[in-house]
């Protein structure tokens, strides 16, 4: 483990981990330090975001650095402070320019952490990217089944406090959403897999731990199996970030081994598993969650299987 | 665990894009018809003979023995293009792929120079003698026995499953040498050379279910192997297999048994405009992508002097069924019964994949034996 997972262990294995982890610097790695992030690359941004999942942690992490610092980065302007989030305003939402600005009217859905984020950085058309405070804007609070915000923002005539021309569009933007969720999954796995193989250690029936059980053992060694492909794929994908088959790819399968890892882990758990007061939610409740963000593997499916030319070539990329 | 949860992904060097390209390139022009499962059902050896003048076959072997000092990873990349074009590759796959690097490993260095430049030409093939009538998942229990005999030894048992025996040069057989010790059953196993044809040797096909022939039983009835053809040290045998298992699993023909029919969906989808076809070759390729990723990252700790052991049969436990998967996802969308005899390629390659897909769980150590594996690396067995 390096120093850099420890130290997010530590933080985001604690009981308010986002103050910590402004303090240490380390909402914002992988945002150009010249932008007012905290540098490093996208792979030690993984790392933090993967540990965020291991750990059950529930923080704007993807959305501050991952999203919005990196798309104010790459569009020139400065990243503030503080927790941030990002969104693409569709057709419900626009930025109509009135002298050297723009102006913000409609309703963005679903923005994740929108009513505690200090900015809320929007892709509007696919062009411009315009920096707003959602306070200004009207909140309805919603929630994904793991009670993590999902937020309805409408502004109405609220003028950017900057802008840019973006250097992402809509799908872009939610290319750069699903590599993050999918990061979250494969960390969120990798919990789920801790906690049962635990559980199968020292849950005793018929006089033996229940990993004893060969049929409890095989369950286990599929999930972890699903657990390290997902991994592996993802770090793959981590890799090459702007290669839309390996992040569509990536995120497809890391969804679809959510689900088989969820329902694994509460098998080998029990009833236990299935209550508020059991540490397992924290993972299950946010691999059902994360799975469907951003495109869940259907999505991604028609993403790739729309592709023209032979599959083998789109599968090595040559 | 660590290795288990913190595989980093396998990096194809820079000369891998051309290497590809001559690949593929070479397929072309090449004639033969493509099919599922052709590692173990496609055995041509012409076209074997043609990859070894291309210096595809024994590239990781030194050029001394007649290799190509090729990285393993260049490897991967040629015989997965191999396997995902549908190629014949049956003849030498087993040579190729385990008994050239286990000869190199263990072998004296006569062994090496008679069998390598030939492994490497394509002109040696070799069956696997493990697997026994009473000897599947539990292989330290082989009955085959190896006993002392003027300047050798004798060997009498019976192997099957030998993919590839009525064609193979030689087989290379796991036998008891010494006397069952029942606190230690891996001590005692031996590894012996057996070139063929041999007047002591009996090769009998097992047909497969449509009665196909690549399977064979072989008898050994008191089959003389002089000392110089044991490999390896006597009594090392087990833990010499259990190398040669590392080689067997995870490669990307646990993957790609069964990816003529994503191609040939995809193509169907294409010309038909079925959003709901488009959708499962979409879903496929997804999965194959990401398990593509987890056996290139076992192929490159391999490369760097690992034992991803655990990695490598969780690969080759979720790779497998996948195959399998891709069977029944095509099924749901070829609007064609699999037929052996059937002028459309589909129906061809379905009926090819529905028969061999129940060996795809079983060859190579079953999922189940796997999965054990992965549990004890877990910790929890």
């Amino acid at each position: 483990m390096g120093l850099l997972e420890e130290t997010a262990r530590d933080i985001l294995s604690g009981p308010d981990p986002w103050p910590a982890l402004e303090e240490a610097g380390l909402a914002s790695v992988g945002v150009p330090e010249d932008a007012g992030g905290s540098g490093g690359t996208l792979a030690d941004a993984a790392v933090l975001l993967r540990a965020s999942g291991r750990h059950g942690a529930s923080v704007p992490l993807a959305e501050t650095g991952w999203l919005a610092g990196r798309l104010l980065a790459a569009a020139g302007l400065p990243v503030p402070r503080g927790p941030l989030t990002a969104a693409a305003g569709n057709g419900a939402f626009e930025a109509v320019r009135d002298g050297d600005g723009w102006v913000l009217t409609g309703t963005l859905r679903r923005v994740p952490w929108a009513r505690s984020a200090h900015r809320v950085a929007v892709v509007a058309d696919g062009r411009q990217v315009v920096v707003a405070d959602p306070a200004l804007a009207t909140i309805t609070p919603g929630e994904n089944v793991a009670g993590e915000p999902r937020d309805e923002v409408t502004f109405d005539g609220v003028r950017a406090e900057r802008a840019a021309p973006s250097p992402v569009d809509a799908a872009g933007l939610r290319r750069w959403g699903a590599l993050a969720r999918a990061v979250q999954l494969t960390g969120a796995m990798r919990g789920a897999l801790d906690l049962a193989v635990r559980y199968a250690g020292e849950r005793e029936q018929f006089g033996r731990p229940i990993g004893r059980f060969q049929a409890v053992q095989q369950m286990l060694a599929e999930l972890a199996g699903e657990a390290a492909v997902a991994d592996v794929a993802v770090r793959a994908a981590v890799r090459a970030p702007d290669d839309e088959v390996a992040v569509a790819a990536a995120k497809a399968n890391a969804s679809r081994a959510a689900g088989r890892a969820a329902a694994i882990a509460h098998q080998v758990h029990g009833a236990i598993g299935v209550t508020q007061e059991h540490g397992l939610r924290r993972f299950t409740l946010r691999l059902w969650s994360w799975r469907e963000e951003y495109g869940d593997e259907t999505t991604w499916a028609d993403v790739l299987g729309g592709r023209p030319g032979d599959p083998w070539a789109t599968l090595t990329g040559r | 665990m660590a290795n288990l949860s913190e595989l980093e992904p396998g990096t194809l060097p820079p000369e891998a894009g051309a290497l590809r390209d001559e690949v593929r390139e070479f397929l072309a022009g090449a004639s033969f018809t493509p099919r599922c499962d052709s590692w173990l059902t496609g055995a041509d050896p012409a076209f074997s003979r043609a990859l070894g003048e291309r210096g595809w076959l024994g590239m990781t072997l030194p050029e001394r023995y007649g290799g190509h000092g090729r990285s393993p990873l260049e490897r991967f990349v040629v015989i997965e293009e191999l396997l995902a074009a549908g190629a014949p590759v049956g003849a030498h796959w087993i040579a190729d792929r385990q008994t050239g690097p286990s000869i190199l490993a263990n072998g004296t260095e006569e062994q090496k120079r008679r069998f390598l430049p030939a492994i490497a030409r394509g002109e040696c093939f070799f069956g696997i003698g493990m697997s026994e009538p009473d000897s599947g998942s539990d292989l330290a229990s082989v009955r085959t026995r190896a006993e002392r005999a003027d300047g050798g030894w004798t060997l009498r048992g019976t192997k099957v499953w030998t993919s590839g025996a009525h064609l193979a040069h030689a087989i290379l057989v796991l036998a008891r040498s010494e006397p069952l010790d029942a606190g230690d059953r891996h001590a005692g196993l031996s590894q012996f050379i057996v070139a063929l044809p041999d007047e002591r040797v009996a090769i009998r096909p097992i047909r497969g279910l449509s009665g196909e022939h690549h399977f064979n039983e072989v008898v050994f009835d008191g089959t003389f192997v002089p000392d110089a053809m044991v490999l390896g040290r006597p009594g090392d045998g087990w833990r010499q297999v259990t190398a040669e298992l590392a080689y067997e699993r995870s490669g990307p023909e646990r993957l790609l048994s069964t990816f003529m029919l994503i191609r040939l969906l995809h193509g169907r989808a294409a010309d038909t405009a079925d959003p709901a076809a488009r959708r499962t070759v979409g879903r496929l390729m997804a999965r194959l992508w990401a398990l593509r990723q987890a056996s290139l990252a076992v192929a490159g700790a391999l490369a760097a002097g690992g034992t991803p052991d655990v990695p490598a049969a969780l690969v080759k436990d979720l790779g497998t069924r996948f195959e399998n998967e891709v069977v029944d996802a095509v099924r749901e969308h070829a609007g064609v019964e699999p037929d052996p005899g059937s002028p459309d390629p589909l129906a061809r390659a379905l009926a090819q994949a529905v028969v061999q897909a129940p060996g795809f769980t079983l060859r190579g150590g079953t999922n189940e034996i796997l999965r054990g594996i992965v549990a004890r690396g877990l910790g929890v067995r």
